[in-house]
């Protein structure tokens, strides 16, 4: 849980302010607003190419109270990086005296497709900085195309279910996973309607003296066809039904941590995934009577991987 | 100080130890790899502040120096080839991010073939990336042009990233005899960094690499070029102390011969000094003959080649890369520039010295002989072997 209290949280910088240009129910502001309430340190703010770059920077206007930069798409973690070791050169040379934080914004095609070469390899180097992947699982920017992170099933615009082919037909890539693989200090599975949880591993990702990843279930509303409104319970929903489990690995020990612990020790009931997939228009053909098969078939998907990760996390 | 004997790679690294910049990001490539593993040595020696980052790809590297530099830094790299290739899509990012990153590339052909050997097709496929071009004739010149790239990249009027050229292995691993210059001299010379809003000063919070829109876009380029039209006055004025320093005198573009010539060729890089050996040899045939090479390729210095070759009987034009299906590339910048003028010399194209082909002494005495004769055609593509 959050080191600081409600009452502290409110007063804190507005780094990312009102009147950007996300859309109504977009959960990447809210995202990284909790974010960047997990530091008080001077903070360097970097963004790959998509949504939350085209809405936050549009010349003139920009909504960044603090230092930003955006370079391309593939290359989010590198920017950083380069940022970082700008500041550590300097540093060194006492060119400058205080301590800063460093933290990336990517959505999921800039983190598990496009930018993970990038991502590896800062990782491997040791950079001490913050990658937040904001996984909306799919290139919504762009107009809901499938990525890496898109769910089994799911309608996007280049996996759309027609009459022979219902939605995506693989699913996503554990990625989380494949980052802790990298022994980094810091890797952990987040969701918005959880900020007590998602602020507390902000702090402790800021603070873990290397590498941090953030993986974030962030709903979108106009890619995932559900009401704007809706976004948090979106998010709520994936962390109940164990589509999205939160957890973190702090030098390679996991923990399951809220929601889910509750789930694991039997305090909190694990819900069917069909609650997720029915409050989903991208889901919707997966309603029909032909496509039960498919929907228990992700059912079992999801238990094989909760059982998995429990059993990570009782090591 | 004493004459060295040292190849144009170590004599870049050595350079780059003297001015000494905050941060270094690379990834070895052929026949660029002796720069970064010398320059690596510093760094493991403590001869240098440098943070060195061994990145995973040039695409990063290029990223992680735009970011260091517009975070504060001064920041160099050096790549060649496929790697300038890969880099590609950062090129025009980093010089709209207006950081004046140092950039050695060792020239080598562009794949494929895959061919480790030497032409201008990476720097040629990067020309219009709003990046300055310099070009070096031999490993002095390497060396010359790297310690004066930063005080032209990072001049208030220009900053924008500059690419020093030098040709693969003909000059990264042949050992030449050098002067060095005093490492404090460089050091004064080049003077100390001052960024412009840079990232890293908190307090000042600025926005880097933002989203333009038809509004914008065209004004933020039409900067660009402002500022490009600045680097050739700058250039001169870092010529003239350099030559201050050092005693060596470098122009915009360089002539050999050319005020009495009839006949010039226009070249870039090692081959002009082959050129130069063969207007040498003509010259004693009683041919008036003269070469040119632009130090300063982009921006393009028209009005200095103009001025050597007005009113010249005929101009051969080498390019040592093609845009299949059209001319080399300085062929139809030297056309434009002379177009200015009502009366033309007669221009000629020569692609040459394509993925490594030698280029000699003789060949070039050909090309001259050739254009004297009436036998050139506008178009020439040499080094076929049939």
């Amino acid at each position: 849980m959050s080191s600081k209290s409600i009452k502290d949280l409110i007063k804190s910088d507005v780094r990312i302010t009102s009147g950007h240009r996300l859309c109504a129910g977009c959960a990447e502001g809210i995202i990284a607003k909790q974010v960047l309430m997990g530091t008080d340190k001077p903070v360097v703010v970097t963004s790959a190419t998509g949504c939350f770059e085209v809405s936050t920077t549009i010349f003139p206007y920009t909504a960044w109270n603090v230092p930003w930069i955006h370079t391309a798409f593939a290359n989010a973690a590198a920017t950083c990086a380069g940022v970082e070791v700008a500041y550590r050169s300097l540093k060194r040379q006492g060119k400058i005296k205080d301590e800063m934080r460093f933290v990336t914004f990517a959505g999921d095609g800039a983190t598990y497709d496009i930018g993970f070469q990038a991502l590896s390899g800062a990782l491997e180097r040791g950079h001490q900085m913050m990658f937040v992947c904001f996984n909306n699982e799919a290139y919504m920017n762009t107009g809901i195309q499938r990525s890496g992170a898109t769910s089994f099933g799911a309608s996007t615009t280049t996996s759309p279910a027609g009459s022979v082919i219902p939605g995506k037909a693989e699913y996503p890539k554990d990625f989380s996973m494949i980052i802790a693989a990298h022994n980094i200090p810091y890797v952990a599975q987040a969701s918005p309607h959880n900020w007590r949880d998602l602020i507390f591993k902000s702090e402790r990702g800021f603070e873990c003296g290397g590498p941090a990843f953030i993986n974030a279930i962030s709903p979108c509303p106009r890619g995932w066809r559900c009401p704007t409104d809706d976004t948090i319970l979106m998010a709520k929903l994936a962390v109940e039904t164990c589509v999205w489990p939160l957890w973190e690995c702090v030098n390679g020990e996991f923990t399951l941590t809220a929601e889910s612990e509750r789930i694991a020790e039997g305090k909190q009931e694990k819900k069917p995934v069909t609650d997720w997939i029915n409050a989903q228009g991208r889901f919707k053909h997966l309603t029909r009577e032909k496509y039960v098969p498919i929907v228990e078939n992700i059912q079992a998907d999801v238990d094989k991987k909760w059982e998995k990760l429990q059993k990570l996390c009782k090591l | 100080m004493v004459d060295i004997a040292i190849n144009g790679d170590n004599a870049i690294a050595l350079a780059w130890r003297q001015i000494n910049p905050d941060v270094c990001a690379a990834y070895p490539i052929t026949p660029q790899t002796i720069i970064v593993e010398k320059f690596s040595e510093y760094v493991a020696d403590g001869e240098v502040d440098t943070e060195f980052v061994c990145v995973e790809s040039e695409h990063s590297a290029i990223t992680v120096c735009a970011a260091s530099a517009s975070a504060g830094a001064r920041t160099f790299t050096a790549t060649a080839s496929q790697g300038l290739a890969y880099m590609w899509e950062m090129l025009p990012i980093t010089s709209a991010m207006r950081v004046p990153i140092v950039m050695a590339v060792a020239n080598r052909a562009i794949s494929g073939p895959i061919n480790i050997n030497n032409d201008h097709g990476d720097a040629m496929s990067a020309r219009d990336c709003g990046w300055i071009m310099m070009f070096a004739e031999n490993v002095q010149e390497a060396y010359d042009n790297s310690v004066m790239a930063p005080r032209i990249a990072e001049h208030p009027k220009v900053q924008l990233p500059i690419m020093t050229n030098l040709d693969g292995f003909i000059l990264t691993h042949a050992v030449e005899r050098m002067t060095p210059i005093d490492t404090n001299d460089v050091k004064k010379f080049v003077g100390e960094y001052n960024a412009q809003y840079p990232l890293l000063d908190w307090k000042h919070p600025v926005t880097h690499g933002l989203m333009d829109g038809p509004e914008f876009y065209s004004e933020h380029k039409y900067q660009m070029v402002q500022a490009m039209d600045k680097v050739l006055e700058v250039s001169e004025e870092v010529f003239k102390d350099f030559k201050k320093l050092t005693g060596r005198e470098y122009h915009l573009v360089e002539q050999y011969m050319c005020k009495d010539a009839d006949y010039v060729t226009v070249v870039l890089g090692s081959s002009y000094g082959t050129m130069k050996a063969a207007v040498d040899e003509l010259r004693k045939e009683g041919l008036k003959v003269g070469a040119c090479m632009p130090r300063i390729f982009r921006p393009w210095p028209a009005e200095s080649l103009v001025k050597i070759l007005d009113g010249k009987k005929g101009v051969a034009v080498m390019d040592k890369h093609l845009g299949i299906g059209a001319y080399g590339p300085m062929y139809p910048d030297v056309v434009a520039a002379l177009s200015t003028k009502s009366k033309m010399p007669k221009t000629y194209n020569y692609i040459y010295g394509l993925g490594g082909k030698d280029a000699r002494v003789c060949d070039f005495k050909k090309i001259f002989k050739d254009m004297i004769a009436g036998k050139s055609k506008q178009f020439n593509f040499t080094g076929v072997e049939e």
